[in-house]
């Protein structure tokens, strides 16, 4: 009796993270005000953060908050408000072909995702890292050992990326001296 | 519970190390002694860490040893892929000394942006992970996003780079997604891991999931190698891009891409050989014919050399295709012998032009196969290589993918692939005929020809003919490099 209430509840809670969620997303990209999307997205991080959580991944879901909805989203809000997009927010929304096409190959994707999830066609790979090993370790424990052992090089090679991003960022965005006369 | 340190073999990535290192090198150069207008000493450097590099790759050739947990493996098929790419990177070095002067992008970050491109072209092929696969590509596109948009004061650049950095971003998006079903359907990033899963459970074979990730990985591959849906980015980007760039995209990128995409098809997903063949088939003539087929209606050099660059990776498609050993074999040949006749065609494009004036016009190059005879004979010798004129070195490529092609029994697309390399011969030679036999609408004068960029033609018509006349050195030593890959 327990074990459903238990069950019930963490069913509510799941429905309730994936309608903000889905909302949210929604708002994002109907929405003409740069900031306000931001702001929308914002949210849509959150719940996605709180379905981490429900997955019993409680590291991954404090890194999806600190770096994503708090210094990813604050670039983002920066650079909306640096840039002028006031032109943005005075024009219409038109009716576009490619919209429509566009529409009508994501309504197709997302009845497909229905129809996989409903006939439960989808069965991947269980790995060796359930939530009750992960539980028993704890979570940043796991996460750390295999990003330091198993994943070593590409964490390094990730270094490397990161170097090469801030390299490309600041020569696009150099103020360049005049070179000749 | 202790920490159990994976096994650290530094020699397996030698060429990386030092790739990186001398990149490192190079950008803090260019910080702390820049010589503005007289960089070029910064090139030198980058050349010295490209033959270093180059001379640690050959060691590890050979030995087929997995390092880091199964990350990465030296084995021949990633060798050979290095070997290629150091020989782009060289090649390209070469042709930037004079050049990024002329363009004012001649800074430290330009040559190590191309060093750090090199690296990650040189993990896609001996990456042995999706993971580390991901990596080197991300660290390739995102230099060569940026290397693209150099010239800032050329709107062609720019939208060159923006373009390409937002359909690239896209298409990564692609590739990563069908990775993730991929891991999410096998529960490993190993590659020959996720092949010893499949056989182990035949029923994963009709898998929605697996097979919805080998479409997106296609997708995501086909992309950086241009094939032809997803090639619509490729003559804008080209044509505007610095030339030097132009050049390292559609050798070095094109060549890491089907490295990738031959590695992870073959050794990961091949029992889904018979899925993607039918894909694969349409594909390769569809790339074959659009590239060729617009090719002809081109008046400038750089988008030409586009439409063309997209054509050849139809026909190593169609090797791609025949799947069997010597179309595998023949695809290392023809990247290596694409890279020279390429840089080369591209390194005459940087030769005709000088400070403020490209002429990147096919008419721009009237006469002057009687102007300059030596660069007129050099040009001739790529377009005749590129058109598959025996005994050129793109001569054997084709001979070598097309009969790999028969010999799978691909009668069908062996003759779209010659067919359409009878229409190539067209655009390839008007080339020629513009350089030979029309007389020039206006003079084209006071050239300065750098003298790296003369070494870079020498360099590749040697390459182009020594391929072309002995062909069967490299053809064996391809064939070497594939053993256990399929």
């Amino acid at each position: 009796m327990a074990e459903n209430v238990v069950m019930l509840f963490q069913w509510l809670v799941f429905l309730g993270i994936a309608l903000v969620c889905i909302f949210a997303s929604i708002m994002v990209i109907s929405n003409k005000n740069p900031v306000h999307c931001a702001l929308w997205m914002v949210l849509t991080f959150l719940a996605t953060a709180g379905l981490y959580v429900m997955l019993h991944s409680q590291f991954i879901a404090i890194v999806q908050v600190i770096v994503y909805a708090g210094a990813i989203m604050m670039l983002i809000l920066f650079v909306v408000m640096l840039l002028d997009l006031e032109v943005e927010l005075r024009s219409r929304l038109k009716f576009l072909y490619s919209k429509a096409i566009g529409g009508f190959f994501a309504v197709l994707l997302m009845l497909g995702i229905f129809y996989a999830v409903i006939t439960r066609v989808l069965k991947g790979n269980v790995g060796s890292f359930t939530p009750e090993k992960v539980s028993a370790m704890g979570n940043v424990k796991a996460v750390g050992k295999v990003l330091f052992t198993d994943y070593l090089f590409p964490f390094e090679v990730a270094s490397i990326l990161l170097v090469v991003g801030i390299v490309g960022a600041v020569i696009m965005s150099k103020r360049r001296e005049a070179r000749k006369e | 519970m202790g920490i159990t340190v994976p096994q650290i073999n530094f020699s397996i990535i030698a060429p990386e190390l030092i790739i990186s290192a001398f990149a490192l090198v190079v950008l803090l150069l260019g910080v702390f002694f820049p010589r503005t207008g007289k960089n070029d000493y910064l090139g030198y450097v980058s050349l010295v860490g490209i033959v270093v590099a180059f001379l640690y790759t050959f060691p590890i050739m050979g030995k087929s040893q997995y390092a880091f947990n199964n990350m990465i493996v030296a084995d021949g098929f990633g060798v050979f892929f290095k070997v290629i790419f150091l020989i782009i990177a060289f090649l390209t070095v070469l042709i930037s000394i004079g050049y990024a002067r002329r363009v004012d992008i001649d800074f430290g970050e330009y040559y190590a942006l191309i060093m750090f491109a090199t690296l990650g072209m040189m993990l896609m092929a001996a990456g042995t992970s999706l993971i580390t696969i991901f990596l080197g590509l991300e660290t390739m596109s995102i230099a060569i996003y940026v290397l693209a948009g150099l010239m800032r004061g050329d709107r062609k650049s720019i939208e060159s780079a923006l373009k390409y950095f937002l359909l690239g971003a896209f298409a990564t998006g692609f590739l990563l997604y069908g990775m993730a079903l991929i891991y999410g359907s096998t529960g490993t990033i190993i590659l020959e891991e996720i092949a010893a899963y499949i056989k182990s459970k035949p029923e994963l074979l009709r898998s929605p999931m697996i097979i919805m990730g080998i479409a997106l990985l296609t997708i995501g591959f086909g992309f950086k190698v241009a094939t032809v849906p997803f090639h619509m980015w490729t003559p804008d980007v080209y044509e505007g891009a610095p030339t030097s760039i132009t050049a390292f995209m559609a050798t070095g990128v094109k060549a890491a891409g089907f490295a990738g995409f031959i590695r992870v098809f073959f050794s990961a997903l091949g029992a889904f050989q018979p899925d993607w063949i039918a894909i694969m088939w349409l594909l390769a003539v569809a790339t074959m014919t659009v590239g060729n087929v617009v090719a002809i209606a081109q008046t400038n050099i750089k988008r030409m050399l586009a439409y063309s660059s997209i054509a050849h990776a139809g026909y190593i498609l169609v090797a791609f295709v025949a799947g069997n050993e010597l179309g595998t074999a023949s695809i290392l040949f023809y990247l290596l012998v694409y890279a020279f006749m390429n840089i080369g065609a591209f390194t005459v494009v940087i030769l005709l032009g000088k400070r403020g004036e490209e002429n990147v016009l096919i008419s721009d190059y009237a006469g002057i196969g009687f102007k300059y005879p030596l660069l007129g004979a050099s040009m001739t010798i790529f377009m005749l290589s590129m058109a598959g004129i025996p005994p050129l070195g793109g001569f054997m490529g084709k001979f070598y993918i097309f009969s790999a092609a028969v010999k799978a029994e691909y009668y069908w697309l062996a003759v779209i692939g010659v067919l359409n390399s009878a229409i190539s011969v067209y655009y390839y030679l008007r080339v020629t005929v513009f350089m030979y036999f029309r007389e020039p609408e206006r003079e084209i004068t006071g050239l300065t020809f750098s003298p790296a960029s003369v070494v870079a033609v020498i360099i590749s018509v040697w390459g182009v003919l020594y391929m072309g006349i002995f062909p069967s050195d490299i053809l064996a030593l391809a064939q070497r490099s594939i053993t256990g890959l399929l």
